[in-house]
């Protein structure tokens, strides 16, 4: 009987995770790898539908969202309990999808039909859909939930969607097929990777017009294998992050300055990136190499790579 | 009523005005579609049916891609498309229509009537796309300043094979070569490769048509591939008139590369990495059928002349060939690399599938063959092989 109790108790609190997670859509397998980057060690792999890209979590850390391309969905995951909670109605092969701060609208880029479907998750309900240039990818939100921008791979635009009206105020060209956005935390600069350039463009929030171009070059590779992804740029703004792909490297830029200040090597296609809560570390996703790095922001080192599984895709950390 | 005739009248006079500003500031690039319908050739099999139209939707797939950027940044192409019948005479087409009215052509013609065109003097004043050709000689003896290949050349092809079957250490080829001109020219490249990657060529025959009946496929493959000890059979049979018969009837088992089996492409319905797939989808959507290597090199075509009339926001061919030629021109092939073209040849570098029939097997460059500049270049004739020398 006590024995009974005890493997229940144990199984029950297996299932529950403990701090800091983060977590991994992994394309091919179809699942989502739960890790504990203190210990560096994959805990577990929980099936979670078909072909998983995107993944956000919500304010509240209670939810993951997690784009289930070939589902044609994007389900809500319980944080705790690792179970679906529900599905929203994304439209066609979702795969990335950005949330407001607030946690009660989603939006997502469908590609094929070059649409934006925003949804309100309360509802589980789309309400709009806007039309953008072809083959929309990379999209967000700015944290003062003024701007939606979506970018286009094909027509080479980011698309300004006002978040009152939902429709589109202004476009700017960039640079061949770019990949990801993301806005800095006080709302004034978009950052936007191009990934056949092999550039990031910064532009500015009020002219929408490019205030630099960065280049990026890195030695023993060629100029055509950087081709930058993923983004993120710390909270004080001292620097920003960039996953570079096939060059299998993350750029670490001074976001002052935006001068290149180091290049550290990580697994091979790196493709996304998340901050640990305290922004004191950086974790990727490798796609080729189905592994994430740990990287330590303040010695700039990579510390650990943990095999996650096959195409690692997205990531979302929980504190 | 009075107010509502006035509304009427102010409504239209805006609208008018509307139309002018927006005529006014909308920049047109006009783009000639030229091709010659072809009469379907004898072939080996008729799964495959023949495709009157390659080429002609992946240019107007990139128009419409173009243009969604052009909405954006007051840009129109425009695409006009002339196909002369197959008893037509290509020049008169092209004196008669096209000379003076268009700086922009995307040629789906023969190396022949491309060079007949190319040479003219009026063509000195245009860019000519060639999406079909696949001529060596095109971007050596015989390039052209204003000629720019799409689909990659021979060579190209057949380092990309050269390299998968290092690679994969099948370094004893067996070769065998169909009769027609262009099978001669497909073994050129073969040799050419072979040589730079130390390759062996054991045995080489040339496939002879017989109509004997007393010879069936399964006796006279077998009969036929009973050489000295090989790795690969390599086959130049361009045309598809007895490749498909050597796969699993050699006498030895071995695997078949070249023109049949394992084939080097520019494109393949079976590719769908690097985004792919949404170009497979829209292409799918517009023709209703997969897109053939044509279509990508027309489509190619006419979103390099987008891209470029994007960037330097102008419609006329001295800024647009520059930025064409230049280092800052990228463009999205949907394989992995930005691509651009060899200032030397005019040819577009760019990776090559290595396909099997349902399955896409490689993506040359193969992994390891390192190059300076970009591992593309290890692929053709590289800048110090070339033999053009740019004749305007």
């Amino acid at each position: 009987m006590i024995k009974t109790l005890l493997t229940c108790f144990l199984l029950a609190f297996s299932v529950i995770v403990a701090a800091e997670t983060v977590f991994l859509t992994l394309e091919k397998d179809n699942a989502l790898a739960v890790v504990d980057p203190i210990e560096g060690k994959l805990l577990k792999t929980v099936p979670v539908g078909q072909r998983p890209r995107g993944i956000a979590i919500s304010p509240d850390y209670k939810f993951l969202y997690v784009a289930t391309s070939d589902d044609n969905t994007i389900k809500i995951i319980d944080t705790q309990t690792l179970k679906e909670a529900g599905r929203l109605p994304s439209g066609e092969d979702p795969e990335t999808f950005a949330l407001n701060p607030a946690g009660d609208k989603l939006y997502v880029s469908n590609e094929d039909d070059s649409m934006v479907t925003a949804i309100d998750i309360a509802k589980k309900k789309a309400f709009k859909r806007i039309k953008v240039g072809v083959e929309p990818e990379g999209i967000t939100v700015s944290p003062d939930n003024q701007w939606l921008v979506s970018a286009s791979e094909t027509t080479n635009m980011v698309h300004w969607i006002t978040t009152k009206t939902h429709e589109i105020s202004e476009n700017t060209l960039v640079d061949p097929r770019p990949r990801a956005v993301a806005f800095t935390a006080d709302s004034q600069q978009l950052w936007v990777t191009s990934e056949m350039a092999g550039t990031l463009m910064i532009l500015d929030v009020k002219t929408k017009q490019a205030i630099k171009t960065v280049k990026f070059e890195a030695t023993g590779v060629t100029s055509d294998k950087i081709q930058p992804v993923g983004i993120v740029i710390d909270k004080e703004r001292r620097r920003g992050y960039v996953a570079l792909g096939p060059a299998n490297r993350v750029a670490v830029i001074n976001a002052q300055t935006f001068e290149v200040e180091k290049m550290l090597l990580v697994g091979s296609r790196v493709w996304n990136l998340a901050f640990s809560p305290d922004q004191k570390r950086l974790y990727t996703t490798n796609g080729v190499s189905n592994d994430m790095s740990i990287i330590d922001l303040e010695s700039l080192t990579v510390t650990k790579s943990v095999g996650v599984g096959t195409y690692p895709w997205g990531v979302a950390v929980k504190p | 009523m009075i107010s509502k005739v006035i509304f009427h009248i102010i409504a239209l006079f805006f609208s008018l005005f509307f139309v002018t500003a927006f005529a006014k500031n909308n920049q047109v690039i006009d783009i000639a579609y030229l091709t010659q319908e072809k009469i379907p050739p004898p072939s080996f099999s008729n799964v495959d049916l023949f495709i009157k139209n390659k080429g002609i939707f992946g240019a107007e797939l990139a128009i419409s891609d173009n243009n969604t950027t052009g909405k954006f940044t007051n840009q129109q192409f425009i695409l006009k498309k002339f196909i002369v019948p197959v008893d037509g005479n290509v020049v008169d087409v092209f004196t008669k229509n096209i000379a003076d009215k268009f700086r922009y052509v995307i040629s789906n013609l023969p190396a022949e009537s491309l060079l007949k065109l190319a040479d003219m003097p009026v063509a000195k004043q245009m860019l000519i796309f060639d999406a079909t050709t696949v001529d060596d000689d095109l971007r050596n003896g015989q390039c052209r300043g204003n000629v720019l290949h799409l689909l990659p050349d021979r060579a190209m092809r057949a380092d990309a094979l050269g390299q998968y079957m290092m690679k994969k250490r099948w370094t004893k080829w067996f070769l065998v070569i169909g009769n027609t001109p262009e099978d001669r020219l497909f073994v050129e490249a073969i040799k050419r490769s072979a040589k730079r990657f130390n390759m062996d060529i054991v045995v080489e025959k040339t496939w002879e048509h017989s109509f004997d009946a007393r010879r069936t496929a399964q006796s006279d493959v077998a009969v036929f591939s009973q050489v000295d000890d090989y790795d690969v059979l390599v086959v130049a049979d361009e045309q598809g008139m007895f490749g498909e018969y050597l796969d699993y009837r050699t006498w030895l088992p071995r695997p078949v590369i070249g023109t049949q089996g394992l084939v080097a492409t520019a494109w393949h319905h079976t590719h769908d990495q690097w985004g792919a797939t949404q170009l497979q989808n829209r292409f799918k959507d517009l023709a209703g059928r997969w897109p053939e290597e044509e279509d990508y090199a027309a489509y190619l075509a006419a979103r390099a002349i987008g891209e470029a009339a994007t960037r330097t926001k102008s419609n006329e061919l001295g800024p647009i060939k520059a930025y064409l030629l230049s280092d800052q021109f990228a463009l999205q092939g949907y394989k992995g690399n930005p691509l651009s073209f060899r200032a030397w040849d005019g040819q577009l570098r760019q990776p090559v599938l290595l396909a099997a029939p349902r399955s896409l097997v490689a993506v040359a460059p193969v992994e390891g063959f390192l190059h300076p500049r970009t591992e593309l270049d290890t692929l053709g004739f590289d800048q110090p092989e070339t033999h053009c020398q740019w004749k305007d």
